[in-house]
Order: C-alpha cells, then sequence, then structure tokens
C-alpha cells in the first residue's frame, strides 16, 4: 500500500471540468514528478490533495492517504492533516513569506500550530530545521527578516517551514521556477537529501523535464487535466508512447534550423559598446558619509554585427537587463560610448529618433507589454512615431501591419482584436510584430522566451530563427536560460557582477567552457540527456 | 490605494457589470432624482422659490404645497429643486477643477520621479492639505465676499492635492510596466505616454474618486451655505433653508427636515454610486463579492 493513492479523481469547478480520471501514488521515500504545461491541471491536482480548492469545486474519486481518505474529509481533519503530516512548497519565494515576522518566528509558527510544544522547543526545533535547510546558525540567526535574505536563501526558509514537523509527504509546486540555475540546482540537492534522510514521500510538480530527470523515480504527464502517461523515470522517458509527452520531449530539447549567417566583419556594426559603466548611488551612511556608488555595469565592451545573433546570459542581478536598458537610452551611463549602427546613443533620455529607429525590443511578460485598452493594430504601429512624418499613412500602413501580421504566423484581421483575445504565445508573436514594423537592425529580446511554455517556446525560437535568416536581423538575446541561448545564438557573452567573464563562439563557450563561473554556470544547468544517461 | 494597479482587460464591459451592482443602482437612481429634479427646475417649478406667501407660513405637507411652505410661505419644494441647482453646479465644478488641474499634476510628477518637478508639486499639495478645507473656505469668501462662485473655488482648490496624489500613486507603478517601456523604445516623451498610456489606465480609479469627492463637495457647499458663506438670497441653497429653520425647528420640523434630509440621500447616493463602481472596478473586490 503506497502512502498516497489517487484513484480516478476528478475535478470540476462550476460548470468546468478541470481534472479527469487521475491516478497517481507515491511511496515513502519516493520522489514523483508531475510535468505539464500551464493549464494541465498539475497545481490543481496538488491542491485537490490539499484540499485547498476553490469555493465551487466538486471532487469525485478517492485520495488515499496513510490509511485515510482524504475526499471528503471534513475541513478539521485537514487541518490537522496539512502543515503536519502533507506540507508545501510554493512557487514563488518573495511572497511566500511575511515580510515582517523573523525567519524563526515563521518557523517556529507552524510547530505551535500543530504540536503541544513550548514556545522554547518550538524555537529549537525552528533552528534545527533551518540548519537542516542549509542555514547554519552564525550567519542565519532565527531572528533575521526575509528581506534580508536572497531567493535562494528565502526558499529555504519555506522548505522549512513546510518540513519543520517531519511531514510524511511534502508537495512542491515549482519550488525552483523563480530561482536562478545554480541556485535551483541546491535547493534540488536540499530536497532529495531531505527525502532520503526522512523517508518522506516528495511529489514535485514543474514544466521542466530536465529537472525531473534528473531527481524524480517515478513521472506524470499531465495534459488538459488528464495523465497521459506515467510509471519510472528512465523507462518513461526511453519508450514514450503518447504523442503529447512525445512533442513536448522534442519541444524542450528544441533547436530551431539555422543557416549559419553571413557576417561582414569588416561592416559598422549594428551594436558596438565601449567600456560602458552604469554606477548606482548608494544609501548615503549617516548624516555627513558619502554616498556609495553600485557598479551595475562595470566597463563593459563588446560588438553585434549584421546578421549575427548574440546572446547575453548571467544570474539575476548581474547586471544584464540595466545594460540592455543602457542600450535602449532609457539609462544614463556614467562613462563609454554606445553606437548603433556608427550613430552614437548620448544616453540621455533623448536619443535621437533616427537611432532609435534601428533598434527595437521585445520583454518577458506578455501580459505586461502592452496597453490593454488598445486594438492589436494600435499596439503593433506603436513605433512609427519613430519614423515622424515619413511613417506609412492608410492602406500602406495596413499593409506594414498585415505584413507584420503575417511574419510572425498571425492574420492580418487580428489587428482588430484586443490584447487580452490572445494567449501568451500569440502575444509574444505581436511583441515580435511590434519590434519587427519598423525594420529595424538589432531586437534586443530580453528574457522573451523565459515566461513561455515549452512547446510555445519551441514556436517562437522557430520563428527568431526564421526572422533573423529572412530579414537579415541581429538579435541580442538576453536569458538566464542556457538552453536557449545555446539554441538560437552565434556567439554568446557571460556576465557576472557586472562584468563579461567570458565570450565566445557559442558552442566553443558551451564545449569548453574557460571561465570558472561559466563552468558553475553550465554545471548546474538541468540538462535530460545527460541526467538520463547517470540513471543508467 | 494598492500598490499594484489593477490593469482591467475587459474594457467596455465594465458598464455593463456597473448596471448589474445593487450599490451602484440604487445610489444612481437616488442621485438620479435630484439630478433630474434640478433639470426640470429650469422649465418649470411648482411655485416661484422667492415669492413670498405670509399668509400661507409654515404649512405642512398638502396637496397645494406638497412639502409644504417655510417661514415666509416660499414652497419648499420648488426652493429644494432650485437649491438642488446650486448644490450640483457647486460640487461638480469644484470637483472638475480639482480633476483637470489636479490629474495632470499627479502625472507630471510620476513622469518625473524624484525630480525637482516632482517634490515641488508634491511638496504644494502637502502645504494645501495641511490646512483644514473648511477654515480656507471661508478665509476665501470672507476675503473676495461670499458667493457661489468662490465656494467653487474654495472647494475646488482643496481637490486638487487630493487627484494629484492619487493620479501619481497610480501612475507610478503603471510607469514600470513593460508596455510603458515600449512606448519609451519607441520613442515618445513623456507627455505622450502619460496621455496616451497612462490615463486611460488610471481612469478607474479617478471615476471612483470624483464620486467621493463630489459627495464631499455637496456637504462642503451645504456647510458653507449654512454659515451664510455659499449662494447669497434669494438664490435658494439647501444649507442656507437648514440654517434658517433651525430656530422653528420645534414648531415646524419638517422646514429643517426635508432640506437635511435632502442632503443626506444625495450623498449616499453618490456614495452609494463611487461604492458600487469601486467593486466593479477592482477585480480583488468583484471576485470575493460574486
Amino acid at each position: 500500500m503506497s502512502l498516497l493513492t489517487v484513484k480516478d479523481l476528478s475535478l470540476t469547478i462550476g460548470s468546468t471540468a478541470i481534472l479527469r480520471d487521475i491516478d497517481l501514488s507515491v511511496d515513502a521515500g519516493q520522489i514523483l514528478g508531475i510535468i505539464g504545461e500551464s493549464g494541465s491541471g498539475k497545481s490543481m491536482t496538488a491542491l485537490s490533495i490539499m484540499q485547498l480548492l476553490p469555493e465551487g469545486a466538486r471532487l469525485g474519486g478517492s485520495i488515499h492517504f496513510d490509511g485515510r481518505e482524504i475526499v471528503g474529509a471534513s475541513e478539521a481533519e485537514m487541518c490537522g492533516l496539512r502543515g503536519d503530516d502533507i506540507g508545501m512548497v510554493f512557487q514563488e519565494p518573495m511572497t511566500a513569506l511575511n515580510p515582517v515576522k523573523t525567519i524563526g518566528d515563521q518557523v517556529a509558527e507552524t510547530v505551535l500550530i500543530h504540536s503541544r510544544v513550548g514556545k522554547t522547543e518550538a524555537r529549537r526545533i525552528a533552528r534545527e530545521t533551518l540548519n537542516r535547510v542549509g542555514l547554519p546558525e552564525a550567519q542565519f540567526p532565527l531572528d533575521r527578516y526575509p528581506h534580508e535574505l536572497s531567493g535562494g536563501q528565502r526558499q529555504r526558509v519555506v522548505i522549512a517551514m513546510a518540513i519543520a514537523l517531519r511531514p510524511r509527504l511534502l508537495i512542491a509546486d515549482e519550488p525552483t521556477t523563480a530561482l536562478d540555475v545554480t541556485t535551483q540546482a541546491q535547493i534540488l540537492t536540499l530536497l532529495q537529501k531531505l527525502v532520503q534522510e526522512d523517508g518522506m514521500a516528495l511529489i514535485l510538480i514543474t514544466h521542466d523535464l530536465a529537472v525531473v530527470a534528473d531527481v524524480a523515480d517515478k513521472i506524470a504527464i499531465m495534459q488538459r487535466g488528464v495523465v497521459v502517461e506515467s510509471g519510472d523515470t528512465l523507462p518513461v522517458f526511453r519508450n514514450m508512447q503518447h504523442p503529447y509527452s512525445k512533442a513536448l520531449l522534442e519541444a524542450s530539447a528544441h533547436v530551431p534550423r539555422r543557416t549559419d549567417p553571413e557576417v561582414d566583419l569588416d561592416a559598422v556594426p549594428v551594436l558596438s559598446v565601449n567600456n560602458v559603466v552604469r554606477e548606482y548611488r548608494t544609501v548615503r551612511k549617516g548624516w555627513f558619509g558619502k554616498p556609495g556608488a553600485f557598479r551595475a555595469v562595470d566597463d563593459v565592451s563588446f560588438v553585434v554585427h549584421k546578421g549575427e545573433n548574440v546572446g547575453l546570459v548571467g544570474e539575476s542581478g548581474c547586471g544584464k537587463s540595466t545594460l540592455a536598458r543602457a542600450i535602449m537610452a532609457l539609462e544614463n551611463t556614467q562613462a563609454g560610448s554606445i553606437k548603433l549602427d556608427g550613430e552614437s546613443l548620448n544616453g540621455e533620455e533623448g536619443a535621437s529618433m533616427s537611432a532609435r529607429r534601428k533598434l527595437q525590443v521585445v520583454f518577458q511578460d506578455p501580459y505586461g507589454s502592452f496597453n490593454p485598452r488598445h486594438r492589436v493594430r494600435r499596439l503593433v504601429t506603436e513605433p512609427f512615431h519613430l519614423l515622424g512624418a515619413d511613417a506609412p499613412q492608410g492602406a500602406e500602413r495596413e499593409q506594414a501591419v498585415a505584413e507584420a501580421l503575417v511574419n510572425v504566423g498571425l492574420l492580418p484581421q487580428d489587428a482588430d482584436k484586443y490584447i487580452h483575445e490572445f494567449s501568451g504565445g500569440q502575444r509574444q508573436r505581436i511583441a515580435i510584430a511590434r519590434a519587427l514594423i519598423i525594420k529595424p537592425r538589432l531586437i534586443i529580446l530580453d528574457e522573451a522566451l523565459s515566461a513561455l511554455d515549452v512547446s510555445i517556446r519551441a514556436q517562437i525560437l522557430d520563428l527568431l530563427a526564421d526572422l533573423s535568416a529572412r530579414l537579415h536581423i541581429s538579435y541580442l538575446f538576453i536569458s538566464h536560460d542556457l538552453h536557449v541561448v545555446r539554441a538560437i545564438t552565434d556567439r554568446v557573452m557571460v556576465m557576472k557582477a557586472g562584468r563579461i567573464v567570458e565570450s565566445g563562439a557559442t558552442e566553443d563557450v558551451f564545449h569548453a567552457p574557460q571561465h570558472d563561473y561559466t563552468k558553475t554556470l553550465l554545471a548546474a544547468t538541468p540538462n535530460l540527456e545527460s541526467a538520463l544517461a547517470g540513471r543508467g | 490605494m494598492s500598490d499594484v494597479m489593477p490593469v482591467d482587460e475587459r474594457g467596455d464591459s465594465l458598464w455593463k457589470a456597473a448596471f448589474s451592482s445593487r450599490s451602484f443602482v440604487i445610489g444612481l437612481a437616488l442621485t438620479g432624482i435630484f439630478a433630474v429634479a434640478a433639470i426640470i427646475s429650469f422649465a418649470w417649478v411648482p411655485y416661484d422659490p422667492a415669492a413670498q406667501d405670509i399668509p400661507n407660513k409654515l404649512k405642512g405637507f398638502s396637496g397645494a404645497h406638497w412639502l409644504g411652505t417655510d417661514h415666509f410661505g416660499r414652497d419648499i419644494l420648488s426652493m429644494i429643486m432650485v437649491g438642488a441647482r446650486t448644490s450640483i453646479a457647486v460640487a461638480l465644478i469644484a470637483v472638475g477643477v480639482g480633476l483637470v488641474i489636479g490629474t495632470p499634476l499627479g502625472l507630471a510628477a510620476a513622469a518625473r520621479r524624484g525630480s525637482l518637478l516632482d517634490d515641488v508639486i508634491m511638496r504644494a499639495n502637502d502645504l494645501v492639505f495641511a490646512f483644514p478645507a473648511l477654515l480656507i473656505a471661508i478665509l476665501i469668501t470672507a476675503v473676495f465676499g461670499p458667493s457661489a462662485v468662490n465656494a467653487i473655488l474654495a472647494i475646488g482648490i482643496f481637490n486638487i492635492p487630493v487627484f494629484a496624489r492619487l493620479a501619481r500613486g497610480a501612475a507610478l507603478s503603471l510607469w514600470q510596466r513593460e508596455f510603458i517601456l515600449a512606448a519609451r523604445v519607441a520613442g515618445k516623451g513623456a507627455v505622450r505616454i502619460s496621455a496616451e498610456h497612462i490615463l486611460p489606465n488610471i481612469l478607474n480609479t479617478l471615476v471612483v474618486q470624483v464620486t467621493i469627492q463630489f459627495s464631499l463637495g455637496i456637504l462642503a457647499e451645504a456647510a458653507l451655505a449654512y454659515v451664510g458663506l455659499g449662494a447669497q438670497p434669494p438664490i435658494p441653497s439647501w444649507g442656507r433653508m437648514l440654517a434658517e429653520s433651525q430656530t422653528m425647528v420645534s414648531l415646524a420640523p419638517h422646514v429643517a427636515l426635508v432640506p437635511g434630509l435632502v442632503i443626506v440621500l444625495t450623498v449616499l447616493g453618490v456614495n452609494l454610486m463611487g461604492d458600487g463602481l469601486r467593486d466593479v472596478f477592482d477585480p480583488r473586490l468583484r471576485r470575493s463579492r460574486s
């Protein structure tokens, strides 16, 4: 008998069927990976087990946990289980902690709720648990506040809260998605260690196949509320049956077909960045102290040639976005020069229109990059502002809109729709159409694929590769995701603490990294093939 | 104000949602009654509101005088109807002054966040906020003489910082959004971005504040008129009706009761409308109520 057995689970909210015929089981000391794209119902499955469903939800089937039936259990019974026998870790470590309470109090609180121990005992347990998750007392006393910790450290606190009472089952919903790769690797190792030490069962929910391939004993692949494939990790990966799981596997390792660009090294580079420095003033220490300075971008130089795709990788806070904003002339620089197609940006708000015309940008968040009150036609034509009086009018303008939309695989009649009528992937296509419409020389893609599901990401990658080949546009591709960068770029630069520590042809850097940091980064990146190979 | 602006993606269906909100519809109906009364009064009133009829003074509700007569025998219904014109006009124009001057100031401060301009605008707002509104209103009307125009001016000035702060706060969070960055990359200036992208997205918040300030404006006008600093006789005004009748409360309570109730109901109506609108505009509230 497994610790947790889910049988024929179905869930409807209102009149919408969310889950159908879900069968899952997990044993003590086992890790079950649930994989799926957004909307596949993987989080809802977890919430069903926790009985934390929204109002109007109706559950069918059975969830058997440790000899007890959870479906239909009273709220009082569930309160006893939650936190005590079943723990849960959410995706966003920034919001999962109460900012005005110390980490010690927050961990001790879960202990106090569920067991009859005194305050001192609860704090002792909190201390011990924090030690276990890798926050030793010397650096992390109990009276630290969440804002004093980094994202990875906060996620450790969240895990500590979930495991303080040594639950039998831990559910982790995308626990590493918001974290950098090196931090992700550490958190995954920690979770594995806890499973081994406590004989706890772990349900790891993620969209990242490589993560699961690395740590899970069993996996279940979900699509539209149904488990389409499940079983032991290795056999499932080696012998995929269902067309959806095959497609998912293919998409996650997708590399668009690209021809080598004809790079003209003698021509004026599309973008040249010379010794750029961006400093922020930090808070003055004391009344008469001098304000300090923080160098977000420290003496960075590089060029992007015509038709060339260049990647810029680094973890959060390394200064890559600041650099991108400096190139877009949205940030002042303290030293150095930035030239677009030979034309200098003076770094102030008033970079000339003719220089700005050569540059467009696609941002990360497909939901935040459009004014929700305008139609697609107006959204897409926004860059025409840069052309001033030269902007096409009337039929010519319509033609340009239609062409841009068709170029990104949408229909000309989509111009009359509002942005909320489109999915995330379609929105990102519209963002690319907006960047294309004035035929720029360079498009900056700032984490442009990070918010997309793998299958959508594969499609957009194909689209980008096709566009750069057809229209001879250069990309500056900024991302923390090394796989994606590898798939689309010719050259790559690795950035750390404001400096570019390594740069070179993409394949060279990936095969033979020189700098220690690049090596760390590559080692931490989950890799499906090597993970499977490591399992025999 | 929450720091994260909910940008509503449903645009036009919001008005439909507004009409499904009970408090909005009740509020609209209440306010509507007085607005209609004010409009009708331009074409027709039962009696001349200034015409005195001393023999018929302090009469109760009757077929001839629906709401009775006051101590000069003037018809109260007619006075209420014409008084509604003053109340609504003063409150509306005063809110308009605040909205039209305050919002651009707030938008400008948000666009140049942390600059000297931001500091000057916001500190000037603090200065206006620091004085009790009614006191300054009395000062203004005392210096320039009591009149409806000066009442508008006095109430209007205190609406400016309200809208400036609201607009700045809401705009600040929008300036961080990626679609604003995209517009900046398209070379658009701060003025254009504010008008094209920021303003339409903070309109919701502003509309709700307009209803709140409107009801406060009606109260302020009544208060100024009560102390004799609003519209001057013979123009009827709700606040002055209240003031003139207070010595006769024991004799003919309805003379004080009617204008008092009218003020209460109008303010209640406008507030209900505002509540309804806020529920509709804020998706988080909307979800919890449905």
